[in-house]
This record gives C-alpha cells, structure tokens and sequence, in this order.
C-alpha cells in the first residue's frame, strides 16, 4: 500500500531530529513535560509504525506527522487502525517496528501510560469515563493540572487562578450553567464535553479525540465543531471520527487511514475526490 | 485568597451538626457523670455502673464503625479485617494494665500471672518497657499502624480489590486470632489479659475512672467524627470517592490510588486500634476471641445498618446494634446470632442506605424533588460568584449527598 503523500518529503526536518536524539532517549532518559521540543514545530511524529495482532496487521508502516497547532481529522474505514495508531500514541499498544516522537526528544515507545499522559498527551475515549457522582465542578477540579501527591490533597484549596481556570473551562465546554449538578446527570453530549473540559484542566500540548461526536445531537455535534476549532492553535488535536459533516466542519488537514497504513493526505475535498479514497470507502 | 484551614475545617459540618456535637458533649462530659455521682440510685435519671459501661463500650464501637465506614463506604474497600486492628490496640493497651497489677496478681510475683503459670522467669523481649503509659500509647498507634501499612502497600500495589482483599483481610485476622491463642506467643493464650487493677496507679474499678474513660470514649467518638468530616469533604475525599467510582480513571488523570488507598486505610487502622485501647480497660478483658471473623463481620453490619458513607450512620448503627445485641443475649440468648443475620438480610435487601437513607427518604423527599426540579433551569449564576460561595456551595452539595 502506497502513500500519496510521504511525511518524510513533506517535513522532512522531523525525521532527522529524532534520529539525532536517540542516543540520550535510548539510554532511558525520558524527558519531563516541561522540556518538550517543539523546536521543528512537529508535535507528534511517527515513523514506520507497524504493529500486528496473531498474524494480522493493523498498522503497516504508518508515517504521520502533526504540526503544533494543528487540528487533523483521521479518517478511514473500520479495521483501518484508527484507534491501533491511538494506542500506540498513548503507550497502551507497543509497536512491533516504528519510531513514535512527541516533540523532538520525547521517545514514546519507551513510556508508560501515566508518563505520557503526564508528558501532555490527553486522550479521550469514545465512552465518556467522568465521575458520575461528583459535580462537573469538582471533576474538573480533580482533572486539573497540579501536585496530585496524598499531602498535597489533604490540605488542598483552590486559589483565585485555579477557581478561574475551572470556570473558564467550564465556560469552554459549555457546562457553566451545570456546574453544580452531579456528572451523571448531565446529557450524553454534555458528559463528553465534560470529559474534553478534563482533558484541557490537565493542560495537554497534544488531544487525541476517539469519535468525540458519537451518539450526539446535530446542534451538539455543532457546538462541539466550534469547540474544536477554537482550541486548534493553543493545542495539537487529532480527531477520529465517521461523521464527515463533523469533520468538514473542522476544515482541517484530513488524513484517510486504510490497512493500517496513510492511503491520502490532504483537505477534505482533496481526498474526497482521491479515487482509491473512493475505492476504499465505495468499493467493499 | 487560600481559605485558612480552621476556616475549611468549621465549614466542613453544617450548623446542626456543631450543636448535635455540643449536646453530646455536654451529656457525655456532665449530664451522665452528675446523675452517675450525685444522683441516689432509687432516681429515675440515676445512670447505674452498668450503664456507663456499656455506653462507654458502645462508643467504642461507634469509632470502630466510623473507622470502617472510612475505608468501605468512601474508599469502596471492604474490610473484614477490623477486628484485628481493635483487637492490636487493645492487646497493646493491656500490656500496660497487666503490668499495673505489679505483685497484686495471684502469684505475687512482679509477673504477669500467665507468665508465672507458664514457668517464665523474665518479661519476653517485646514485653520491655511495657510499664510505660507512654509507650504502650507509642505501641497502640505504631503497631496496627505498621501492619496496616505493609498489609496495604502489597495488597494495593498488586491492585487487589473488592471480595479478594475482603477475604485476604479475613484470613489475616485469623491467622492472628491462631497465633495470639497459642500460649508460646506471649499474650495469655485463649484467657488473653484480665484482671486489671489499675491505670497510672488509679484504682480502675472506681467509679471516676469509669467516667474518665466513658468520657474518654466520648472524645475519641467526636474526634473520629471531624476528623472523617473534614477528609470526606476535602479534595482527598473526593479523589478518595473518585477512585472507589473509576479507579482506572483516577490513574489516568495523574493520581496514584495506591497511597490515597494506603493513607485512608492505615488511619482506619490506627483509629480503630485507639478505640480497642479504650474497651479493653473498660470490659476489663482481652482475649484472641476479639479477632475472631465473626467479630470483623459484624462491624460491617453496623455500618451497613446505619448506612454507608454517612458517617452519622455507623455510629447509630453501632447503638442500635448493640443496644439489640445486650437485651436478646440477655432475653432471649440463642435467637441473637439469627437476628443478627435476618438484620443484616433485612437491611441489605430493604435499606441499602441503612437507617439515614430511610430518614432520608421520607423526611427530606421535599428538599430533593426541589433541587431535582431546579437544577436543570439555568441557576443565576451566570456571572462568576465569588470564590467563597460557590466553595460553600460546593461543600454544603457535597454535606446533603453525605
């Protein structure tokens, strides 16, 4: 399977930075949140990942590379290795092959879970995991960004920024009116914004969104488009999703996964009238 | 601003619940002390000996079930191993009054009578210093506490959870009833320690000492009672109840549940071994039966009863419970074991809020139809209010869910 556009011609200074660091990264030094490198304006590098499953293989020698501020659609049909590729990103699934480079010094086949959720990547499920009996409130206040050590907590008050950041996130997605009600009586598209606005109170440079808009209302999946665009440019996301009206509302850089591999970068429209995009969707 | 933590700590319990407190103490500290000393015994408000005993024994309880509704009704850890923890504080307690007795044990000897029958010439070495009030304070906290502590941390660390650490707890309490009943480990065998005489050289059957420790008990109960108010109601608490809901979650938002676990647990241990010190000089007895499984079941039925993560719960489960408990196994001995079991039937089929859920449910229906209704109209709050406010709001959301 072919690429349409190669990542490495495209940006071709993210292939050589990872290269030069590996040295230090090899030798498990894991750089600290506070020193990512986005030097090459990549945030998000990966390079020949291929990961397979009992013989079958769901990533095949996938390039991708996500610039700073960057809002990109990931499209694609089922079994193209959509939520594989998150997997890896976020450290739950390691490659068999592959580089995978958050900034241009940060080595994430060499991190766990937790230290690259620490690292900032925030990742949201499709099934929205908030707390159902806190308020929205208090589960943004838990999400929050801070010395989450048991000391800490025992003696912790927000300060006047903290109690802003909250509301201002509240705000974001939506739920200032809500803020006091418990979580689990929130809507379903409300407990999604509710589990993004976690997300942000936890500062991510970089959002992975696994089919944010599924299950919402029309006017819903609108706000949330809305919401997407005004984060673009303050962070990095990456959104899967089926809905191709969501994704042409983004207006984003659309990348067509198919057999675990990049089959066509580009604007939507341009992969839209790409034949083996076509091919892929129309043609099974 | 910070809001000054004895700001947070007073707010943390609503008004009512300062008075409720104050009328406790005001009876436990005068009103029973006066009609025990200076009311005569044909007055209808006289309070026998007996009475103060038990109450004293009850309140006890009461911690113990604060201690566990702690770790089971805000942590989601169940524990059938409470026992253990009161029976250790009581044990390290007694070693204190056994050594109290001096020479007027049986014996006469400068020995604890069991030592002397089992022909030992000198104190084993955890038994030194063991004369010290001090240090059998110093080994009423550290010993449960360290065992507590490492109990934890490997049955933390490898994530076991729900009926698993249920029954490990289980075992733990009776592989320590099996070793403390052996007479070889140095703690009396099956008769354990009895026969106190006194405590810092105070006659221990008078009747001063006897409200001294009722009264004891009393502020042992209050001080459990704030100390899980304020925790419940700090962040702590809602991470603690954050991790019983979605403990994977919990993790991927950054915090490690492990120690969140490991505090929680280790304080309930602890707070349940400070009230096995206070029992056993008033029942005047500890032996190996304290910890058998039976015992550690039943603290969660007083929870259960009362209801869980309320913390007022357990401690009017813990009176109901034992206050059925002292009349049928005096009425009617054989039947208490099967009331105790279609209670606790009853209660988990019927009441699975216990006693608070069902004054709940119908004496504040009113107040939770009214909030149901208001909440999904926009409040007027559109414009931030102050931080105060809505931190109070918060916490008196967070008191009427309690």
């Amino acid at each position: 399977m072919s690429t349409v556009l190669d990542p490495q011609a495209v940006r071709p200074e993210g292939l050589n930075a990872p290269e030069n660091w590996e040295g230090p990264a090899s030798d498990g030094h894991v750089v600290k949140a506070g020193e990512l490198d986005l030097s090459h304006k990549v945030i998000l590098y990966l390079d020949d990942i291929s990961v397979s499953f009992d013989g079958f293989k769901a990533l095949n020698k996938l390039n991708l590379a996500i610039d700073v501020g960057e809002l990109r659609c990931i499209i694609g049909p089922n079994g193209a290795g959509k939520t594989t590729m998150m997997d890896v990103i976020t450290g739950k699934t390691r490659p068999d092959s592959g580089k995978a480079f958050f900034g241009q010094t940060i080595d994430l086949t060499r991190m766990t879970e937790p230290e690259i959720a620490h690292a900032g990547i925030g990742r949201k499920f499709q099934k929205p995991t908030i707390f159902e009996h806190h308020t929205a409130f208090e589960n943004l206040e838990l999400a929050m960004k801070m010395d989450k050590r048991v000391w800490k907590s025992l003696f912790a008050a927000l300060s006047d920024d903290e109690y802003d950041r909250v509301s201002s996130v509240l705000k974001q997605i939506r739920l200032d009116h809500e803020a006091e009600r418990p979580a689990g009586l929130l809507s379903h598209g409300q407990k999604q914004w509710l589990e993004i606005g976690m997300l942000l109170m936890q500062e991510p440079r970089l959002l992975l969104l696994d089919e944010p808009v599924a299950g919402m209302t029309d006017d819903e999946t609108e706000r949330t488009a809305e919401l997407f665009v005004s984060l673009a440019g303050k962070h990095s996301l990456v959104v899967v999703e089926h809905d191709m009206s969501f994704v042409e509302a983004l207006g984003g850089m659309v990348t067509v996964l198919h057999e675990g591999s990049v089959l066509a970068e580009g604007d939507l429209a341009t992969v839209q009238n790409d034949q083996r995009v076509i091919e892929v969707y129309l043609g099974r | 601003m910070r809001t000054p933590l004895t700001i947070r700590f007073l707010t943390s319990m609503p008004r009512s619940g300062w008075l409720a407190l104050a009328i406790f103490a005001l009876v436990a500290w005068v009103a029973v002390p006066m009609a025990h000393l200076m009311l005569p015994e044909s007055s209808p408000f006289f309070v026998s000996a007996y009475t103060v005993t038990l109450m004293g024994k009850i309140l006890c309880y009461a911690v113990v079930a604060v201690a566990m509704d702690l770790i089971w009704g805000y942590a989601g850890i169940l524990s059938l191993g409470h026992g253990l923890f009161f029976a250790l504080g009581g044990y390290a307690f007694g070693m204190y009054l056994m050594r109290q007795i001096g020479t007027d044990g049986s014996y006469g000897v400068n020995l604890p009578d069991f030592m002397v029958f089992l022909d030992w010439k000198e104190l084993p070495w955890f038994w030194v210093g063991s004369d010290s009030f001090i240090w059998a304070l110093v080994l009423v906290v550290a010993v449960p506490g360290l065992l507590a502590f490492i109990f934890g941390y490997f049955a933390f660390r490898s994530r076991i959870k729900g009926v698993y650490f249920s029954i490990i707890t289980q075992a733990l309490t009776y592989a320590a009833m099996l070793l403390f009943f052996r007479n070889e480990t140095g703690f009396g065998g099956n008769n354990g320690f009895t026969d106190f005489k006194r405590i810092l050289g105070y006659d221990i059957t008078s009747a001063e000492m006897r409200l001294i420790l009722f009264g004891l008990s009393a502020a042992l109960l209050m001080f459990v009672l704030l100390l899980g108010r304020y925790l419940v109601t700090s962040k702590f608490g809602r991470v603690l109840a954050a991790i019983r809901d979605a403990e994977s979650r919990v993790m991927f938002i950054g915090y490690q549940p492990l120690w969140y676990k490991l505090f929680i647990w280790t304080l309930s241990a602890v707070l349940c071994a400070l009230a096995g010190a206070l029992y056993v000089p008033q029942v005047g007895i500890i032996n190996p039966s304290e910890m058998s499984a039976a015992n550690s079941i039943e603290i969660a039925i007083w929870v259960a009863v009362g209801g869980r993560g309320t913390l007022i719960g357990p401690v009017i489960g813990a009176f109901i419970v034992n206050l059925a408990k002292s009349y049928f196994t005096v009425e009617f001995p054989e039947y208490w074991l099967f009331f105790l079991g279609f209670l606790f039937i009853g209660v988990t089929l019927f009441l699975p809020d216990g006693v608070v859920g069902l004054w709940r449910k119908l004496f504040h229906k009113e107040i939770g139809r009214a909030e149901d209704v208001s909440a999904p109209t926009p409040p007027p709050k559109s414009s931030p209010p102050p931080e105060p406010a809505v931190q109070s709001a918060s916490i008196d959301a967070k008191g009427a869910a309690a």
